[in-house]
C-alpha cells in the first residue's frame, strides 16, 4: 500500500501578489510579483528550480494556454513546465504537481505558481463562458452564485432550518471573513462589514446576496518545494511540510443518480476523509489549528464545516453563530480573509490558501497571527455543488 | 366513417392587458383606447410556433391515449421559425413520433390550416392510424398597431382518421381569389395591411359566402341547420354579418375571443374548432371557414362519441390557465420590438454545433433518457456506463422517454447574475418520478412559489437564440404544475 505524501516534501519558500483589481498589472506582472517574494524567501537562485507547474483557469481569463506564459514571464531556463487546470481547484493542482515531482525523486526543487487575471475581461463576477459544445445545449445558464445558492435550498429542506436563521449564519460567515481581511494588507477587500449589511444586500441568486459572494480579483501566488533533506542542507529552520494532498472528482452521481440531497459536497467528504487518513489525523476538531476553505459563497463555507467534520451534521448554523470559526474561535476559518476578501483569481486561490498557512506557521501573519498553529487544512473547490472537483491539502509543521 | 378523432389546444400562459398597450401608445393613436378591453395571449420569450405546436399536439395526443398510431404530421403557420429546416419534423421528434411518418409544413396564407386540413381529410381515408394537423402562430405586429391590440399567440391541433371519429367529415369547398387584404414579403417580418372596411365588404362578405354556399349545396345542408359557424377574423362584427347573409343562425356564430385571447392567425380557425368540439352535441353540424386569398369551408357532423374523448387541457383549459401581465415593455422585448440592453453576459456566442446537436437529438428534442436493464436505474442524459455505483454496467441502458414524467424540485435558485430574457433565471435539480434527475432550466415560475418539493412537468422550449446566425436551439424546461 502506498505510504502517502506525508512529510516527504517541505515548502522552501512562498510568495503572493497583492490581490485586487490590478488594472495596472498584466498576468506576467502578477507572476513576477509573487515569484520574486517566493524566490527571496526560499533563498535560492532561479537556476536551481528544476521543474515547474503552472495553474491558470481558462484561456478566456486572459493568461493564455500551455506552459509558455509562466516560462516566458519568469524567463525560466527552458525547464519542464506543466500547465494544469481543474476549474477553481486549479491552484492546488499546480501545487500537487510540484510536490509529487519532488516526492517521486524526479527533481529536488520544483516551483508551483497559480495566477489569474480576471479583471481585464470586463465582467463583474466571473465571466460568462461556454461549458462545452454538448453541455451548452442543455445545461442551464447557471452563474456560479446560481449554482451554489441551491445548496441553501437543499440544506434547508434536509435540516428544516428557517430561511432567516440560515441567512443570518451566512451573514456571520461573511462578517467574520471581512473582519479578518481587514487585517490583511494583501487582501482585495480590507474593510469590515456588519451583519445588517450582509443580510440586507440585494439578491444575486436567492438566497445569496451581494455580501454572500466572494470578490473577483487579479492575483498570483507561488511556492517552491523540495525534500526535507535539501531544506535542511540549505540551513532552513522551522520547516513546513505537506501532510496530505487529496482530490476527489464528481463522477456524475450527484447530478444524475437520485441519492445526493443537494445539501452538501460529496467530493469534499470523500477528499477530507482521505486527507485525514493520509495525514494520520484521527480527530480533526482537536488536531486542526486553522482552515482555509473555498468560501466562494457563504453557504459553501457553511456546509463545508460539516463536510470537513468540523461541525456535526445540521449544526453548522449553530456553530457558526456561536463563533466557533471566528478568529478567536475553536478552529479559525479564513484567518486571512478567504476568497471573500481576497477575491478568487481562479488559478491562484488554492496557492493563496497555502501561503497563509505558511505565514502562520512562521509567525509572519502580522495582526492576524494565531498562537501556535500546528496543522492547517485547505479546501479548494472547482465546479458546482452537483458536479465538481474538491482538492484538500493539509500542511503542518515538520517535526 | 372518416373525420376528426381528437383535438388539443395550447395558449401561452401570459395574457397582456390591452389597457397596457393603450397606456403606452394612445398618445400617438387615440383610437387604440377603444380597443383596449380585456387581454391577449403572448408567447413567453422561450415560446414560438414550434414549441406551441408541440404543446397543442401533446394535448391532442392525450385524448388518443398511449400508443396511438400517428402516420403523418402537418404544421400550418405563417410564422415558422425556420424557412429551410422542416419545422414539423422538430415537432414530430419532440413528440417522439415514429421516423416513418409523413411530415409537411404548410404556410403563406391565413388559410393555411384549413387548406392543410382539407388535404388530410381528402387524403387516404382508409389508412390506419391518425393524421395530425397542428396550426400554430406566434404573431408579429408593430408597436402600437391595431394588430398588436387584436391578435394573440396560440396553437391548436386536430387528429383525423377513421377510428374513433368524434366529428365526421362531410365535405369541403374552396373559393380562390388573389385578394390581398394584407401581405408579408420575403424580407419582412411584419404584415402590410389594407383598409378594414374594404376587407370586410369585398373580402369576407363575398368570399366566405361563396365557399360556404358551395359546401352546403354539395352536401344538401341548409344554412339554418349549422349549429356552429367558425369564421376566424379580427373584425368582431364581421362573422355575424356573414352569418346573416348566409342564413346561419346568429347563435351559431362562434366568438373569436378577441378580448380574452386575440386572433391567433393561421391557428385561429383550428383553435375555434377545438372550442366547438368541447361543447358540440351529437348530430350537430360544424362549419369552419378559413379566410385568406379566398375561403376554405369545411363541414363536420358531431358523432355520438363527441363527448367521450376529452384532451387534458382543451380550449377552455388553455384559456383558463392565463396569468395577466401589465408589463408592455416586457412584451416589446420578447418580440424584439425594442433594442434592449442585455448586458455583457448576454453577449456570449451561442453557436449551435450541428453535428453534436444531431448526435444528441434524442436528449435535446425527445427528452429521452436511459433505463438500465440490469438495475432499472433511470438516468438522463443516457450515457455509456450506468450511474448506479452498485451497477456501473456498460451499454446497459435502453431508451427511456421522460417528457411525460412529473418531477419534483430538489434544489433551486432564482439567479439575477446570469443572462436571461426574463430574469431572474430559475433553475435547479429536478428529480423525476420513477428515477432520474437533471439540473435544468425552469420557465414560467411565479415569484414566491418556488420551493423544494414543488411538482413540475417538462415542456419543450427555446433554450437560446443565436441571433448572429439566425438559429435557435430548443430543450426541455421544468414548470410548476398548476393545481
Amino acid at each position: 500500500m502506498a505510504s502517502g505524501i506525508k512529510d516527504k516534501v517541505v515548502i522552501l519558500g512562498m510568495g503572493c501578489s497583492k490581490f485586487g483589481e490590478r488594472w495596472d498589472a498584466s498576468p506576467a506582472d502578477l507572476m513576477s510579483e509573487a515569484f520574486e517574494e517566493c524566490l527571496a524567501d526560499a533563498g535560492i537562485e532561479k537556476s536551481q528550480i528544476e521543474m515547474a507547474w503552472f495553474g491558470a483557469g481558462i484561456d478566456a481569463f486572459n493568461v493564455g494556454s500551455s506552459a509558455m506564459p509562466l516560462s516566458i514571464a519568469l524567463r525560466l531556463p527552458n525547464i519542464p513546465v506543466t500547465k494544469v487546470e481543474n476549474m477553481c481547484a486549479t491552484g492546488t493542482e499546480a501545487f500537487r504537481g510540484a510536490v509529487y515531482a519532488v516526492a517521486s525523486g524526479a527533481c529536488d526543487i520544483a516551483l508551483a505558481l497559480g495566477v489569474e487575471k480576471l479583471k481585464d475581461v470586463g465582467y463583474g463576477g466571473l465571466p460568462q463562458r461556454t461549458r462545452g459544445v454538448e453541455n451548452d445545449m442543455f445545461w442551464p445558464n447557471l452563474s456560479a452564485p446560481g449554482a451554489f445558492a441551491q445548496l441553501a435550498s437543499g440544506y434547508r429542506a434536509k435540516h428544516g432550518i428557517d430561511k432567516g436563521d440560515l441567512k443570518r449564519a451566512m451573514a456571520h460567515v461573511s462578517v467574520k471573513s471581512h473582519a479578518n481581511g481587514a487585517k490583511n494588507p494583501k487582501a482585495h477587500l480590507q474593510r469590515e462589514i456588519t451583519e445588517e449589511q450582509a443580510m440586507n444586500a440585494p439578491y444575486i441568486a436567492e438566497p445569496i446576496g451581494l455580501f454572500d459572494c466572494c470578490g473577483v480579483s487579479d492575483g498570483a501566488a507561488c511556492a517552491i518545494v523540495c525534500t526535507p533533506e535539501i531544506a535542511k542542507a540549505l540551513s532552513k529552520a522551522d520547516l513546513v511540510s505537506v501532510k496530505a494532498l487529496q482530490l476527489a472528482a464528481s463522477n456524475g452521481e450527484e447530478a444524475t443518480y437520485n441519492t445526493w440531497d443537494g445539501s452538501y459536497l460529496k467530493t469534499t467528504r470523500v477528499a477530507a476523509q482521505r486527507a485525514y487518513d493520509e495525514a494520520g489525523i484521527k480527530n480533526p476538531r482537536d488536531e486542526i489549528s486553522m482552515t482555509e476553505v473555498h468560501d466562494c459563497f457563504s453557504i459553501t463555507e457553511l456546509v463545508t464545516m460539516e463536510d470537513l467534520q468540523l461541525s456535526d451534521e445540521g449544526q453548522a448554523v449553530r456553530d457558526i453563530l456561536n463563533g466557533d470559526f471566528d478568529a478567536d474561535g475553536r478552529i479559525p476559518c479564513q484567518i486571512d480573509g478567504g476568497l471573500k476578501c481576497f477575491g478568487h483569481p481562479i488559478g491562484a486561490s488554492g496557492m493563496r490558501m497555502i501561503y497563509e498557512n505558511y505565514l502562520q506557521f512562521h509567525g509572519r501573519a502580522g495582526d492576524r497571527q494565531l498562537s501556535d498553529p500546528r496543522i492547517a487544512l485547505n479546501h479548494n473547490l472547482g465546479g458546482f455543488p452537483h458536479q465538481n472537483i474538491c482538492s484538500i491539502s493539509i500542511i503542518g509543521r515538520y517535526e | 366513417m372518416f373525420g376528426i378523432t381528437a383535438y388539443g389546444t395550447y395558449i401561452p400562459k401570459t395574457r397582456l392587458l390591452k389597457s397596457a398597450i393603450a397606456d403606452a401608445n394612445d398618445w400617438f393613436d387615440a383610437s387604440l383606447r377603444g380597443l383596449a378591453k380585456g387581454e391577449r395571449s403572448v408567447c413567453n420569450w422561450d415560446e414560438d410556433t414550434i414549441t406551441m405546436g408541440v404543446e397543442a399536439s401533446q394535448d391532442c395526443l392525450s385524448a388518443l391515449g398511449q400508443g396511438a398510431a400517428v402516420n403523418s404530421l402537418c404544421l400550418a403557420s405563417t410564422t415558422l421559425p425556420f424557412l429551410d429546416r422542416q419545422n414539423s419534423v422538430v415537432i414530430s421528434q419532440a413528440l417522439n413520433l415514429a421516423d416513418n411518418i409523413r411530415t409537411m409544413d404548410v404556410a403563406a396564407s391565413q388559410r393555411a390550416a384549413t387548406s392543410a386540413l382539407i388535404s388530410l381529410l381528402e387524403g387516404n381515408t382508409s389508412a390506419a392510424g391518425h393524421s395530425l394537423l397542428v396550426a400554430s402562430e406566434h404573431r408579429r405586429s408593430k408597436c402600437g398597431s391595431r394588430s398588436e391590440m387584436l391578435w394573440g399567440d396560440g396553437a391548436a391541433a386536430v387528429a383525423v382518421g377513421n377510428e374513433g371519429v368524434i366529428a365526421e367529415y362531410l365535405g369541403s369547398a374552396s373559393y380562390v381569389t388573389d385578394f390581398v387584404d394584407h401581405y408579408r414579403g420575403e424580407d419582412s417580418t411584419m404584415d402590410y395591411e389594407w383598409e378594414e372596411r374594404w376587407i370586410r365588404d369585398e373580402g369576407y362578405m363575398k368570399a366566405v359566402p361563396t365557399a360556404v354556399n358551395r359546401v352546403l349545396e354539395a352536401n344538401g345542408v341548409k344554412a339554418a341547420d349549422v349549429a356552429h359557424f367558425v369564421l376566424a377574423t379580427d373584425q368582431a362584427r364581421t362573422p355575424p354579418a356573414v352569418a346573416k347573409k348566409l342564413g346561419i343562425n346568429a347563435d351559431a356564430v362562434v366568438d373569436n375571443h378577441i378580448q380574452s385571447l386575440g386572433v391567433t392567425g393561421v391557428a385561429h380557425p383550428v383553435m375555434l374548432l377545438t372550442k366547438v368540439l368541447e361543447s358540440a352535441k351529437p348530430g350537430q353540424l360544424i362549419l369552419v371557414a378559413g379566410f385568406g386569398q379566398g375561403t376554405d369551408a369545411v363541414l363536420f357532423r358531431a358523432t355520438d362519441t363527441i363527448a367521450d374523448k376529452r384532451p387534458a387541457s382543451g380550449f377552455s383549459g388553455a384559456l383558463e390557465r392565463g396569468r395577466q401581465d401589465g408589463n408592455y415593455n416586457r412584451f416589446l422585448s420578447f418580440n424584439n420590438l425594442v433594442d434592449r440592453e442585455i448586458g455583457k453576459r448576454g453577449e456570449l456566442d451561442k453557436q449551435s454545433y450541428l453535428a453534436a446537436m444531431y448526435r444528441r437529438k434524442d436528449l435535446l428534442t425527445g427528452f429521452i433518457g436511459g433505463k438500465c436493464r440490469d438495475c432499472q436505474t433511470v438516468q438522463i442524459p443516457k450515457d455509456r456506463y450506468c450511474v448506479n455505483p452498485e451497477c456501473g454496467h456498460l451499454d446497459s441502458q435502453d431508451d427511456y422517454p421522460m417528457s411525460a414524467l412529473k418531477g419534483h424540485v430538489k434544489t433551486w435558485t432564482a439567479d439575477r447574475l446570469t443572462f436571461d430574457w426574463n430574469p431572474p433565471a430559475y433553475f435547479g435539480l429536478v428529480e423525476f418520478e420513477g428515477g432520474g434527475r437533471l439540473m435544468m432550466d425552469f420557465t414560467e415560475v411565479e415569484p414566491g412559489t418556488m420551493d423544494t418539493g414543488v411538482e413540475v412537468s417538462v415542456h419543450f422550449r427555446i433554450r437560446q437564440f443565436d441571433n448572429q446566425r439566425g438559429f435557435r436551439k430548443y430543450f426541455w424546461k421544468a414548470t410548476p404544475v398548476q393545481k
